[in-house]
């Protein structure tokens, strides 16, 4: 496989975990906007095990995902007591105070970031990225993935039908943090470099978007929103080049053409962002969705009719 | 009443709720017998679900006590009362709109299932898990089988009623409150659920009943406790309480009630 792919490999991979880490939390209901933080803690811990020790991967990358778990989890206490838009700027500003720190910390070198030793190659995080895909399929199948949902749609309820909310939300926030560590981590050992400029505001933005469009009611909604969002712009890459040149035919001018700017692909990006929210608000993937590609929907449908009309 | 605490198992002693300086229930005291099924009815506002929401632990109660069995609940968390026997379902439904119906039972068996491994063991991965052939097995006692996968809010309303009833059954309670199931449903609903609320009353669940519908209530419920402006003003038989003054009252104001009956109250 060429460098190109293996890269796009890697980037999907390592996407699809951040997305996971988003989304559990996500589904019970708190919104995280902190995951480029989770994943610098994830990757500098790697980093730095790995330079000043000489640690391989397989000590950095569980160590990297207990550094991202506990700390979750000692702040997921106070963090889940606000609600809505205000745990939505505590995780942002919690993203930030971690930058903040790594960046102002000499051991993990500050501004100029960390070089990372030890080198994996792209079949290890698309081996995490699957068994952590099986994972959350898995969890969502259990009794506490159906207390997470349940948290999601009334905690009231929830809390009244005898399950501690705190404690699954705050479980769930753990394991995101875990997670988010994880793909840190991953980062880390097949970049071989580290800098807290590759963990900024905007990566939170689009793994939280990932989530948020692909569909939170469903494992299926990160899977398909982080490969949608990563090989989008991909796809744009190589199709804006022909659109230019079909526009240009049909205004009847040919020739050599210019490659289009780079950033007319976040254009597009931008754009289907906003049609996606207002025509899909619950996400692309939902639960709805998933029924009506089932067989034998429509039979049901009828039963239905019948018994409310008896 | 009866006299012995035994055989009451759930008992409110002298409850006010009180929202700053507006008291919504006020010095009310009742027995609901083991294996009854009451009553507690009233005009809009009388503060009903208030007390539902006292008994599930949703508000405490600002003085008074209520006892499960003779024992002081109200310092026990809302979410371990459903452990204790106590279920409830709500007068706006509330089921979680995005879980299909067998979930939301399944959510409903929580109570009894609360260790790690319960938590972790799939409900429905390779296979179906015995949690979930218990939730299937409920909703066929309800009629309700044809449709387990169906995400709630495509529902109509009295499907969504009838499943709320099955999700509070799920936690197998001692006794049911239940806020105005009929609402909403016609009359062969309600004559269904009726006679359904009737088998289950069978096996010894006791069921307390806030309900508009007085057609429900008399076929239904023996006892009735009546409440106006959050005071207890009746207390004793269903059959009875038309011929109370203070009730006709409630519901007709003051100037009918006296032309209409007097006299022949009978309050317990």
């Amino acid at each position: 496989m060429s460098g190109y792919w293996t890269g796009i490999l890697t980037i999907l991979s390592i996407n699809i975990i951040m997305a996971y880490a988003v989304f559990l939390p996500v589904a019970t209901g708190q919104l995280n906007l902190g995951g480029a933080g989770f994943q610098a803690l994830g990757a500098y811990t790697a980093a730095f095990l790995s330079a000043a020790f000489g640690l391989n991967a397989w000590v950095t990358i569980p160590a990297a995902m207990a550094v991202g778990g506990l700390v979750s989890m000692a702040i997921a206490f106070p963090l889940l007591r606000t609600k809505g838009v205000y745990l939505v700027l505590a995780t942002f500003a919690l993203a930030e105070v971690i930058a903040g720190v790594i960046l102002n910390t000499d051991a993990l070198g500050g501004a100029m970031g960390l070089s990372v030793p030890d080198f994996l190659d792209y079949h290890v995080p698309l081996i995490a990225a699957v068994l952590v895909t099986l994972f959350v399929f898995y969890l969502m199948a259990t009794r506490f993935g159906l207390t997470m949902r349940a948290a999601h749609d009334d905690d009231v309820v929830t809390d009244l039908l005898g399950v501690s909310v705190r404690g699954v939300r705050v479980a769930a926030f753990s394991l995101g943090g875990a997670l988010a560590g994880l793909a840190g981590a991953l980062y880390a050992h097949t970049f071989s470099f580290v800098d807290i400029q590759s963990f900024n505001a905007s990566l939170s933005i689009y793994v939280l978007l990932y989530v948020l469009l692909g569909g939170t009611q469903t494992a299926f909604g990160p899977l398909f929103g982080a490969a949608f969002f990563t090989l989008l712009p991909e796809g744009l890459r190589v199709v804006m080049p022909e659109l230019k040149t079909f526009i240009a035919a049909a205004f009847h001018q040919s020739g050599p053409l210019s490659p289009p700017d780079e950033s007319w692909r976040f254009v597009i990006l931008g754009v289907l962002t906003v049609l996606m929210m207002a025509f899909r608000p619950e996400g692309l993937i939902t639960r709805s969705l998933i029924e009506r590609l089932k067989p034998g929907r429509r039979t049901k449908r009828l039963d239905v009719a019948q018994e409310v009309s008896a | 009443m009866s006299g012995h605490e035994t055989a009451n198992i759930l008992s409110l002693r002298n409850v006010t709720k009180s929202f700053g300086g507006l008291t919504v229930i006020s010095d009310v005291s009742f027995d609901v017998p083991r294996g009854a099924r009451m009553a507690l009815i009233g005009p809009n506002g009388a503060g009903k679900t208030t007390v539902f929401n006292l008994i599930s632990g949703f508000y405490q109660p600002s003085e008074g006590d209520i006892l499960l069995e003779g024992k002081p609940i109200q310092q026990i968390p809302s979410r371990k009362r459903i452990g204790l026997g106590i279920a409830r379902s709500f007068q706006n439904i509330r089921l979680m709109p995005h879980l299909s119906v067998i979930e939301n039972v399944m959510l409903g068996q929580q109570a009894n299932a609360g260790g790690l491994v319960d938590m972790l063991k799939p409900l429905s991965f390779f296979g179906h898990s015995a949690w979930r052939h218990e939730a299937e097995a409920l909703l066929d006692e309800m009629e309700l089988s044809s449709y387990p996968g169906e995400v709630v809010a495509t529902l109509p309303y009295g499907v969504r009623k009838k499943i709320e009833v099955v999700r509070a059954l799920a936690a197998k309670p001692r006794i049911l409150l239940l806020d105005e199931p009929a609402a909403g449903l016609n009359g062969a609903e309600t004559d269904n659920l009726t006679s359904f609320l009737k088998r289950l009353s069978a096996t010894g669940i006791t069921l307390l009943v806030v309900e508009h519908d007085m057609g429900l209530v008399r076929r239904l419920c023996d006892d009735a406790v009546v409440l106006n402006f959050g005071r207890k003003i009746y207390d004793g038989k269903t059959a009875t309480v038309q011929d109370n003054p203070l009730v006709l009252e409630a519901y007709l104001g003051p100037r009918h009630a006296g032309t209409v009956k007097e006299g022949a109250a009978d309050v317990a």
